[in-house]
């Protein structure tokens, strides 16, 4: 039988399998294994069936933890079970997967490994993760390709099943999870053929059941618990064997062959690497490579890690191996060395003691890191490792990837050392992710995948931005397997889809001598020229490229595409690369556009027709000059940066990180704040610019300004001719600063271009309506006044805090920003909170992050955005997990309180000769207002002054501690995924402790950072990932619940609807003495709406009732009020006409009407009854009540 | 009495016919119009917008922000093949049919050529008994002549009649430079009928906000009379029946209607307000009052006062309104 071809990637392979042979599936979404999850659910939402007739249920559970105890539950009770998993979410199951092995439950976890964080997140992939899983029990099988995922995938599930022994499968995440390759799909017959029935029916024998009970999860003491512990050691003796029969056996049924250890090279090598996964196939390359060219090397790739079979590793090595050189994808500071360099050490030791003459001599063995958080592992650099072993002694303990100039650990390589084949095509396209390049990419590979015997390639990588995001995609193509599993190192295509790419991305050092370089170009073939930097220019001309443009945004606008160009420069790149025959290629993509837009009617797929026939027509050749002009890239910082700016993060920004030596770093993963100011990305197409006469100096388009890009200033007027001719304040309207000035200012360069400020300012052009105070026009036509307007408008001073009228809209936004220029999404909705609470506390503000969007935007480098006022203050962030940010928070809080505690008892200490006046005066100070603050600042440098020529040993100890004696505010902050699910428990407990703390809870509904899985908070009726039909649950009450404690301050707020109750909330949640949780409504890209309106979404929210606004304030028992206050009206529009404007709504509508129409009356209902008892609630009388619940921190 | 009439080949109980709207778009609905006396029904509409704009619209925010960053590469689920409402509309007609015993006319609303005839064909295969086309434009731009608008329509029109077997109707607009000329081109396309007029809902001015709000207002009877007078001028001079659409309320209304030369009279409004009951109470009246008046069947009273057989054909014309002004 012919096998069917696919395109596909290493999680769909995965998936694939893990669907067919399973009932049961539970996880929990995490990168970069979420998509196998996602995969599952989608298939089952279609109803297809796994090999037995049954479609699996897949289920998402609120973490990893959760999952792996549904795994194991599903196990116990005799059903075929699986999850997907990575980093922290696999070291969440290892209690159970402990569990799990020792009671010999059969199951496969598949396992997208992932850095597991350290000094520092990272979504990439090493295996720290999978190493920290190795003394569970689980066995562990490792694959290094996207073919051998779904092979051991089905190797795995028929091994477990026979052994009984729980398998871990992993592959490398990204590389090996993400890369799209063309693979043979397994079919359902060779499923079949690898799954004997009667290990299936054991397993069901073996499950828990009231009509033959049993009892497990017993509690053991010391007289028996080791004799039955070792009383699964025939299983893991056997465990290896199995493994190779099922290697065997299907290796009969499809061909392909694989060992334990699979030793590649030299028959009589004598410099050996071991490694597994992708890098294992790199290895082999470059081990085929240097073989053949006579050099005694060989590889041993690792498939079966765990039970490690001592003799068939010592076996599979040639008895003339002298040196090994053992590569780890992870580090265990402190250790002998990394795990599998110790097994091998020990496993050689074992065997050669078994059969003394297995070699020459004993070998040496060296072990080394590389590729941690998916850096770069090469065949030169696998040259470099085995130069290294043929050294006299060899470096031990080695990395290679780096350059290590602390602790010179590393190797040195030769990056001209390249093994990238002839006959094979090898592409990079550099694109925005808006402008549709990774989709027509994926779609190139598909089309030449599956429809021409040649084999393909994809890998993608991407930005640490969300907004304006760079992708970078590299493809080859070729008659014969392609096993590169690094990136492209000589392109003989590059396509630059961005014409501005060539001022800040270094793109052609990529290209081989005679490579082809497409452009998207405004100018022509004649005049492109002079428009190039410098620096592309000289390798243009001396790799002498073939060089073509094409006006590809021209062509869709005439075309009728608006900005969708990936058509346009997909067909470019077959007209001129010669993948294909030109005539087939532009068949093919004919071909594919039918299929894509068949459906939708002749006439779209003949304007898609058109599109392809006018690219054709529309690319030119560059006659290339003989000069090279002088116009050089502009400099990625300014040079008045801070010296770690310029001397690191400039590198990072000019994509030259890798370059960075390991002194250039922290050791601890401490970074200075305030580097976004640095970056100036200018991708907005348009930015607001200010018409003074029409504006009304609400400043509400500073307040909605996700990105801190619009700001307004009160000030002096400037001495004459100070201010740039540009810049034209007008009179402040207002008593609290009369005779000052006021300014709405753009950052131009740092504005995304949501419009989110003009839609939310209500000061129409009388006569021109449609024009507002601040409106939105061309960016390219504005930067460079408004440049030289926001450099002015920076340094004007700003208002006293003390003089802001806080407890306004307006006041706030005078105070500076402390967030500034994230690369969050543009037209985020929880940025501008964010925002606000930098204004209001950020001088005194510690913030404990959960992972996710907000760690994400507030944390990934190359620049983060939380910065420092004048004075050097500024928010203290730090983000530790996912699942403990609650609990993270509370540990600044108890060492705040600690800090502040001992700090009172020294300077009481002091008092005899600090003075008992001065001393009572800090120790009684009130700290409520910005006015207290101040002056409780000056009387803490008043004292540190003093303390710096105190000869008491008090004095010293309080010099560390005396900034305490001013109140820190402490925020715990997070997304609904934390606060909802993961985290939950810890955020339940640190709200019941009554400590002093602030929570606030940006609700996107969703779980947003890894792509829109569902969570508690996703409301009902919504679309999400898991929720394909539509979530059928109410999302949880997470307000009312903690409203039940009675002592926690309770807020729902919603900015765009009520923004006067959003700064009072978080005024009185900073103020309250106890817990508080401020659950903001924030909008995302995930809600599929016109980001531009969000603040309009959140408006009809609240007044369709979807998102009721109110206070809960424990201290308005004291007065005898009710605590609770609603701050929005009865629903005055309908809840289906908001969920309506709404994709992640709507589209339930066009895939099922029935459900969503039982939906939305389910949700109308729902919403209805909340808000009768909401208003019930906020109706009863206090007057006679007694105050309870008091927060524990108020009555110590 | 004998109130039968003939539209779009079909043989029908009498002329009061609900149009496109609201109560037209489920089936239960649909039977209880049955129910009341409805001799024929037009489904309501199946707007290009529907199929063409949230087509796009959806799918544009389903891939916004896609393929940008390394850790949500997608936000929503991979979605079947999204219907936009083609296929829940092809599943109306389709219980409709089994439903109801009078014929079904289903009704496609946009003002583009788009992909009507796929839809069309679709309808068609669904078992709809006939279609309205209905056919709106708004000519804003200044590049483009009258003709060239009236080239759309026949565009359409053409489009449609070549893939399609079943009796077509065309809902017009009253907005023509010459509405009987245009009539008679679109019957020489093809046309099966005529339903006089569409009415816009005109957007209304909000002065506090400066900004144009959708207005929508039911008709009334005095919305009837522009359609009595091209229903007056077109009767009997082209050679397809005409159906009078916009303002009928009362029974005087429905007369007024069939005198000019409708062979049906639709309601909307009348039902909106009054309820499907309104359907028989309508009937009874005619009958009541056809008896009253001595006529035989509505054949007798069809286009008695339109152009070509009213007493007064110079009051349809010009004349008309500048004696109303003296009669002031």
């Amino acid at each position: 039988m012919t096998p069917t071809i696919a395109a596909m990637d290493g999680n769909e392979a995965a998936a694939y399998v893990a669907h067919r042979t399973n009932e049961v599936i539970a996880i929990y979404p995490i990168t970069p294994s979420s998509p196998m999850g996602e995969h599952a659910d989608a298939w089952s939402s279609e109803g297809i069936c796994n090999i037995w007739g049954g479609v699996p249920s897949v289920t998402e559970m609120q973490s990893e933890g959760g999952a792996a105890g549904a795994v194991h539950g599903a196990l116990q009770a005799g059903a075929l079970t699986t999850t997907f998993t990575a980093s922290q979410g696999l070291l969440l199951m290892i209690p159970n997967m402990y569990k799990i092995a020792g009671e010999l439950l059969p199951t496969v976890f598949h396992v997208a490994a992932r850095t597991v964080a350290t000094h520092a997140l990272s979504i990439f992939c090493d295996h720290s993760d999978v190493m920290a899983a190795r003394q569970t029990g689980f066995a562990m099988l490792a694959s290094s390709s996207v073919q051998e995922v779904m092979d051991f995938a089905l190797i795995a599930q028929a091994a477990t099943l026979k052994s009984r022994i729980p398998f871990l499968h992993f592959f490398d995440g990204f590389r090996t999870s993400h890369e799209i390759a063309r693979i043979e799909v397994l079919s359902d017959p060779v499923i079949r053929g690898m799954i004997d029935e009667a290990w299936v029916r054991n397993h069901k024998l073996r499950a828990m059941s009231p009509d033959h009970p049993s009892l497990r999860g017993t509690s053991q003491n010391p007289d028996v618990f080791f004799q039955c512990r070792e009383a699964c050691n025939p299983f893991y003796a056997e465990g290896p064997g199995i493994v190779r029969e099922m290697m065997d056996r299907f290796a009969k049924l499809t061909g392909r062959k694989y060992g334990l250890f699979d030793y590649s090279g030299h028959p009589e090598a004598e410099r050996v690497i071991v490694a597994m996964g992708s890098g294992a196939e790199t290895a082999g390359e470059t081990t085929r490579f240097l073989a053949g060219r006579g050099e005694k090397v060989g590889v041993v790739r690792v498939r079966l890690y765990r039970p490690f079979d001592v003799k068939g590793f010592v076996e599979c090595l040639p008895p003339t191996t002298g040196r090994i050189a053992v590569l780890d994808r992870t580090k265990e500071p402190g250790g002998v060395g990394e795990p599998l360099y110790l097994d091998v050490m020990a496993a050689l030791a074992e065997g050669v003691a078994e059969h003394p003459g297995r070699f020459q001599k004993f070998p040496r063995v060296t072990g080394g890191r590389y590729g941690l958080s998916s850096k770069e592992f090469t065949p030169s650099m696998v040259k470099a490792v085995f130069d290294e072993l043929g050294k006299d002694r060899p470096k031990n303990h080695f990395t290679v990837g780096i350059r290590d100039d602390v602790t010179h650990t590393s190797l040195d390589f030769d990056p001209e050392f390249s093994l990238e084949q002839d006959g094979v095509v090898r592409a990079m396209f550099f694109g925005l992710g808006a402008d549709g390049t990774v989709g027509a990419n994926k779609n190139s590979i598909k089309i030449i995948a599956e429809e021409t015997p040649n084999f393909a390639q994809g890998y993608f990588v991407y930005d640490s931005r969300k907004a304006g995001s760079v992708t970078i995609s590299h493809l080859r193509f070729g008659p014969r397997p392609i096993s590169a599993s690094y990136l492209i190192e000589s392109a003989n295509f590059i396509g630059c889809h961005q014409f501005n790419f060539l001022d800040r991305i270094e793109m052609l050092d990529k290209a081989a001598p005679g490579a082809t370089f497409l452009l998207n170009s405004p100018y022509s073939a004649e005049e492109v020229w002079d428009h190039l930097p410098c620096e592309v220019q000289k390798p243009i001309r001396e790799k002498g490229l073939k060089f073509y443009v094409i006006d590809a945004y021209g062509v869709a606008r005439e075309a009728g595409m608006g900005q969708r160009i990936n058509t346009i420069m997909q067909t470019c790149f077959f007209s001129i690369s010669g993948v294909l025959p030109r005539e087939e290629a532009m068949a093919s993509i004919k071909k594919s556009i039918e299929k894509t837009y068949g459906s939708k009617g002749r006439e779209v797929v003949e304007k898609n027709f058109q599109v392809v026939d006018r690219a054709v027509a529309n690319l030119h050749p560059v006659e290339v000059p003989v000069g090279v002009g002088w116009r050089g890239r502009p400099a990625p910082v300014p040079d008045i940066a801070p010296d770690f700016v310029r001397r690191v993060t400039a590198i990072m920004l000019a994509g030259q990180g890798d370059q960075l030596p390991v002194s250039a770093f922290p050791p601890d993963g401490t970074w200075p704040t305030g580097t976004a100011r640095w970056e100036k990305r200018n991708i907005a197409l348009e930015i607001p610019i200010w018409d003074s006469g029409v504006c009304i100096q609400c400043n509400k388009c500073a307040l909605v300004c996700p990105h801190a890009a619009i700001r307004v200033k009160v000030f002096d007027s400037p001495a004459p001719g100070a201010a740039p001719d540009s810049f034209l304040p007008v009179d402040y309207k207002g008593p609290e600063y009369a005779g000052k000035q006021y300014a709405v200012q753009v950052a131009p360069e740092d504005c995304t271009g949501c419009g989110v400020c003009v839609d939310v300012c209500p000061a129409k052009n009388k006569s021109v309506p449609r024009l507002k105070a601040i409106n939105m026009l061309p960016h390219a036509e504005h930067v460079d006044r408004e440049r030289v307007n926001y450099e002015f408008f920076l340094g004007l001073p700003d208002p006293d805090r003390e003089s802001v009228h806080v407890d306004s809209v307006k006041g706030p936004q005078f105070m500076v920003p402390l967030f500034e220029y994230s690369g969050a999404c543009s037209g985020c909705g929880e940025t501008p909170y964010l925002k606000l609470l930098s204004q209001l506390f950020g001088d005194r503000l510690l913030i404990a992050n959960a992972t996710g969007c907000s760690s994400i935007y507030g944390g990934n480098l190359p620049t983060t955005p939380w910065t420092t006022n004048a004075e050097g203050r500024g928010p203290a962030w730090a983000n530790s997990l996912f699942e403990d940010n609650a609990e993270f928070g509370l540990g600044f809080r108890l060492a705040v309180d600690r800090h502040q505690d001992q700090a009172r008892r020294l300077l009481t200490a002091l008092e005899p000769e600090f003075g008992s006046g001065r001393v009572r005066q800090i120790l009684e100070a009130p700290q409520a207002t910005e006015e207290d603050i101040k002056i409780q600042r000056n009387r803490v440098a008043d004292l540190k002054e003093h303390l710096k020529t105190s000869r008491q040993a008090e004095a010293e100890r309080l010099v560390p501690l005396a900034d305490y004696l001013v109140d820190k505010s402490v925020w715990i902050v997070g997304g609904d995924g934390w606060a909802y699910d993961i985290g939950f428990g810890g955020l339940d407990h640190v709200l019941w402790s009554g400590k002093n703390v602030n929570i606030l809870v940006l609700d996107t509904m969703v779980y947003s950072n890894t792509g829109g899985q569902m969570s508690k908070s996703t409301p009902l009726g919504a679309v999400a990932k898991f929720a394909a039909d539509g979530k059928g649950v109410p999302r949880k009450n997470l307000g009312q619940m903690v409203m039940a404690y009675g002592h926690c301050y309770v807020a729902q707020v919603a900015l765009g609807a009520r923004d006067i109750q959003t700064v009072k909330a978080f005024l009185e949640a900073e103020r309250y003495p106890g817990p508080s949780i401020i659950i903001a409504y924030s909008q995302c890209i995930a809600h599929g709406i016109n980001m531009t309106i969000g603040m309009q979404h959140q408006k009809a929210a609240v007044e369709s009732g979807f998102w009721p606004l109110y206070r809960y304030n424990p201290m308005n028992l004291a007065k005898g009020e009710n605590p609770l206050h609603l701050d929005s009206k009865s629903p005055q529009k309908k809840l289906r006409d908001f969920m309506n404007m709404e994709t992640r709504f709507r589209v339930l509508g066009f895939m099922d009407p029935d459900r969503q129409s039982e939906l939305l009356e389910a949700a109308e209902a729902e919403s209805a009854q909340y808000w009768d008892y909401l208003e019930k609630l906020a109706g009863l009388d206090f007057s006679n009540q007694v105050a309870g619940g008091t927060p524990q921190s108020k009555s110590e | 009495m004998d109130l039968k009439t003939t539209y779009l080949g079909f043989e029908l109980e009498h002329p009061l016919a609900p149009s496109a709207s609201p109560l037209t778009g489920d089936v239960d609905m649909l039977k209880i119009l049955e129910d009341n006396g409805a001799s024929l029904v037009v489904l309501h509409s199946l707007f290009e917008e529907q199929i063409e704009h949230h087509q796009k619209l959806s799918e544009h925010f389903i891939n916004l922000g896609t393929e940008c960053f390394a850790e949500s590469l997608t936000y929503f689920p991979p979605l079947e093949e999204l219907d936009h409402g083609t296929e829940e509309y092809l599943d109306l007609v389709r219980r409709a049919k089994e439903a109801l015993s009078i014929p079904v006319v289903a009704s496609l609303n946009g003002s583009h050529s788009g992909d009507w005839t796929h839809t069309a064909r679709l309808i068609e295969s669904a078992g709809a008994d006939a279609l309205e086309l209905n056919i709106y434009y708004l000519a804003m731009d200044m590049e483009e002549t009258g003709e060239a608008v009236e080239r759309r329509y026949l565009d359409t029109l053409k489009a449609v009649k070549s893939e399609v077997g079943l009796p077509v109707t065309v809902k017009l607009s009253p907005f023509f430079s010459s509405p009987s000329h245009m009539a008679h081109r679109l019957v020489e396309g093809g046309a099966n009928g005529l339903s006089l007029f569409n009415r816009f809902y005109q957007p209304d001015i909000l002065i506090e906000e400066l900004e144009h709000y959708p207005h929508l207002e039911l008709s009334d009877s005095r919305d009837l009379r522009l359609t009595l007078r091209w229903l007056a001028v077109l009767y009997g001079r082209i050679a397809c029946p005409l159906a009078a659409t916009s303002g009928i309320h009362t029974v005087e209304d429905v007369v007024k209607a069939v005198m000019a030369g409708a062979s049906v009279a639709h309601l909307c409004s009348a039902l909106l307000k009054n309820g499907p009951g309104h359907i028989n109470s309508l009937k009874k009246q005619l009958l009541e009052w056809m008896e009253s008046h001595e006529y035989e069947s509505l054949g007798q009273m069809r286009g008695c006062m339109s152009r070509m057989n009213c007493p007064n054909p110079a009051a349809l014309e010009r004349a008309n309104y500048m004696r109303t002004l003296y009669s002031w």
